[in-house]
């Protein structure tokens, strides 16, 4: 098993998600983060103070999925979140020692 | 003989003015951060009740009743004694007490303007001796010398709604506050962020709103003057939050909101003395000047670097001199200005202007000096990281942050 995050630009995500779901995954976490990258961040202005604002907000998306369909779920939020400029993102890839379903009890890929 | 037309007005434009002083507290709530906002809000809210008993104590007595010397009133009125429902000295169509409750407004809005240039680290039990000692001692005065009977009304300086006696006095108690309370920790070196200007925006537009009450009540009748006043009041205020973001735009790229009702406030503060000697075309100078002044006021502020917090000096202080000023040049309707022929009158708004500059930055700063080192100003560094709201008043004003 994979756990696959991926730090994206907040207007993708709806794109992201229904490109994944195409691909079958069956769930997603997503979180609402602020961080920075080589991506500059902007300034605001409030009457005469000029602040550099350096945290930009993203979304990280959090996806747990059986190791075979790794490479099928990479593919497709690139395809999905990629706008060609810079701030698009990093894709994070993890192996997964274990997944448990709380309600049942399942583990591993059943659990997935 | 009171005319009920004169007194439903003067009821109404009473309370509009009363509304005046929330509407400061939501557009200073949203100007500083979050962990500040019921701190701020509180030090404009409570003047609502501190300054209404000092005024019926002795404030509207020694600020109205007769004259010593032309300087302050007496103590004859003291309780509001002899201060009732027939028509009073200062209007003969609406009852005495009305004018006085019309008149304790402003007395309530002048100190809580004066709490944006030391927001957010002021503790609150000095702050309310602040408010009784600067009332009785800069603001009744002030009052007195141009309304009350006093020397600077005799000499014939010219303020419609107050724009000396509220503005330039408060601006000034301002800058002084500042110097010697002296900068918020952090500033320069961190960012402090307004966190809600929503709650400025509303702020500004409930002033706005209350203003007319402030400047058009201030012909204490209901007539045409009343209604120059509220039409200046207008056209000034809309040039001026207009010139403020055309100024923002030039010089720093974009237009902003804060800039907009921020502009808005300049020229409420700079039409106030001029609201009724004035035409509606120099309405719209006097507010056009007064956003680009106010705004090359707060970079310049930025530049020398003294913590006015939300820039009371700025606003206030430069738009009411401004105000004051310009009355003297635009003067038209019941009166004459340089530009109308009366180079005389514009040099009485300096005398006034300047008087009350001088005066209320002497008298602001012993004030401030004695508190500073009897019982201290400023909270403790822990309390200020901390913040007003729950270091003063033991609540927050957010659940979710």
């Amino acid at each position: 098993m994979k756990k696959i995050e991926a730090i994206i630009k907040p207007f993708k995500l709806d794109e992201v998600k229904e490109e994944l779901q195409t691909l079958g995954i069956t769930g997603m976490t997503v979180t609402e983060v602020k961080g920075f990258g080589r991506q500059k961040g902007h300034k605001e202005v409030y009457r005469g103070a000029e602040y550099q604002v350096d945290f930009i907000p993203k979304i990280k998306i959090e996806i747990i999925v059986p190791s075979a369909m790794e490479d099928g779920v990479v593919q497709g939020i690139l395809r999905s979140a990629k706008t060609g400029k810079i701030g698009d993102g990093k894709i994070f890839i993890s192996a997964l020692e274990e997944v448990v379903r709380i309600r049942t009890g399942e583990t591993g890929d059943d659990a997935v | 003989m009171i005319s009920s037309g004169d007194t439903a007005w003067m009821l109404v434009a009473t309370a509009l003015v009363m509304l005046m002083t929330p509407g400061l507290s939501l557009f200073y709530g949203g100007l500083v951060r979050s962990k500040n906002v019921l701190g701020t809000m509180m030090q404009s809210f409570i003047c609502l009740g501190l300054v209404s008993v000092l005024w019926i104590a002795y404030g509207y007595s020694l600020a109205f009743c007769g004259d010593a010397g032309g300087v302050i009133g007496t103590f004859r009125w003291v309780g509001l004694k002899g201060v009732g429902i027939d028509a009073g000295p200062y209007s003969d169509t609406i009852p005495h007490l009305l004018f006085a409750a019309f008149q304790l407004m402003f007395a309530i809005i002048t100190p809580a303007l004066i709490t944006g240039a030391f927001a957010e680290r002021m503790k609150f039990s000095v702050f309310l001796l602040f408010v009784i000692l600067w009332s009785t001692f800069v603001y009744l005065p002030v009052c007195h010398w141009v309304w009350g009977g006093g020397w600077l009304g005799r000499l014939g300086a010219l303020d419609f709604a107050g724009g000396t006696v509220i503005h330039v006095n408060s601006g000034t108690a301002a800058l002084m506050a500042v110097l010697v309370i002296g900068r918020r920790k952090g500033y320069k070196t961190q960012p402090i962020y307004p966190h809600n200007l929503p709650l400025t925006v509303l702020g500004a537009s409930l002033l706005w709103f209350g203003w007319f009450g402030f400047n058009a009540g201030s012909a204490l009748a209901a007539n045409g003057t009343a209604t120059l006043a509220f039409f200046t009041t207008q056209v000034a205020t809309g040039t001026a939050a207009l010139s403020w973001i055309l100024a923002e735009k030039i010089i720093r790229g974009k237009p902003t909101t804060l800039g907009a009702v921020s502009g808005a406030v300049a020229g409420l503060v700079a039409i106030t003395p001029a609201a009724g000697f004035v035409g509606p075309v120099s309405a719209i100078i006097i507010g056009f000047v007064a956003g680009i002044l106010c705004y090359l006021a707060v970079l310049l502020k930025e530049r020398i670097g003294y913590d006015d917090s939300l820039d009371v000096v700025a606003v206030h202080g430069i738009g009411g001199l401004w105000g004051a000023l310009a009355t003297g040049l635009f003067a038209s309707v019941g009166a004459s200005g340089l530009f109308f022929g009366n180079a005389h009158q514009f040099f009485v708004q300096i005398i006034g202007a300047g008087s009350a500059i001088i005066y209320s930055g002497i008298v602001t700063t012993i004030i401030l000096l004695v508190l500073k080192y009897t019982v201290g100003l400023r909270v403790s560094e822990e309390e200020e990281i901390q913040g007003l709201d729950v270091s003063q008043h033991n609540e927050s004003g957010y659940a979710i942050r």
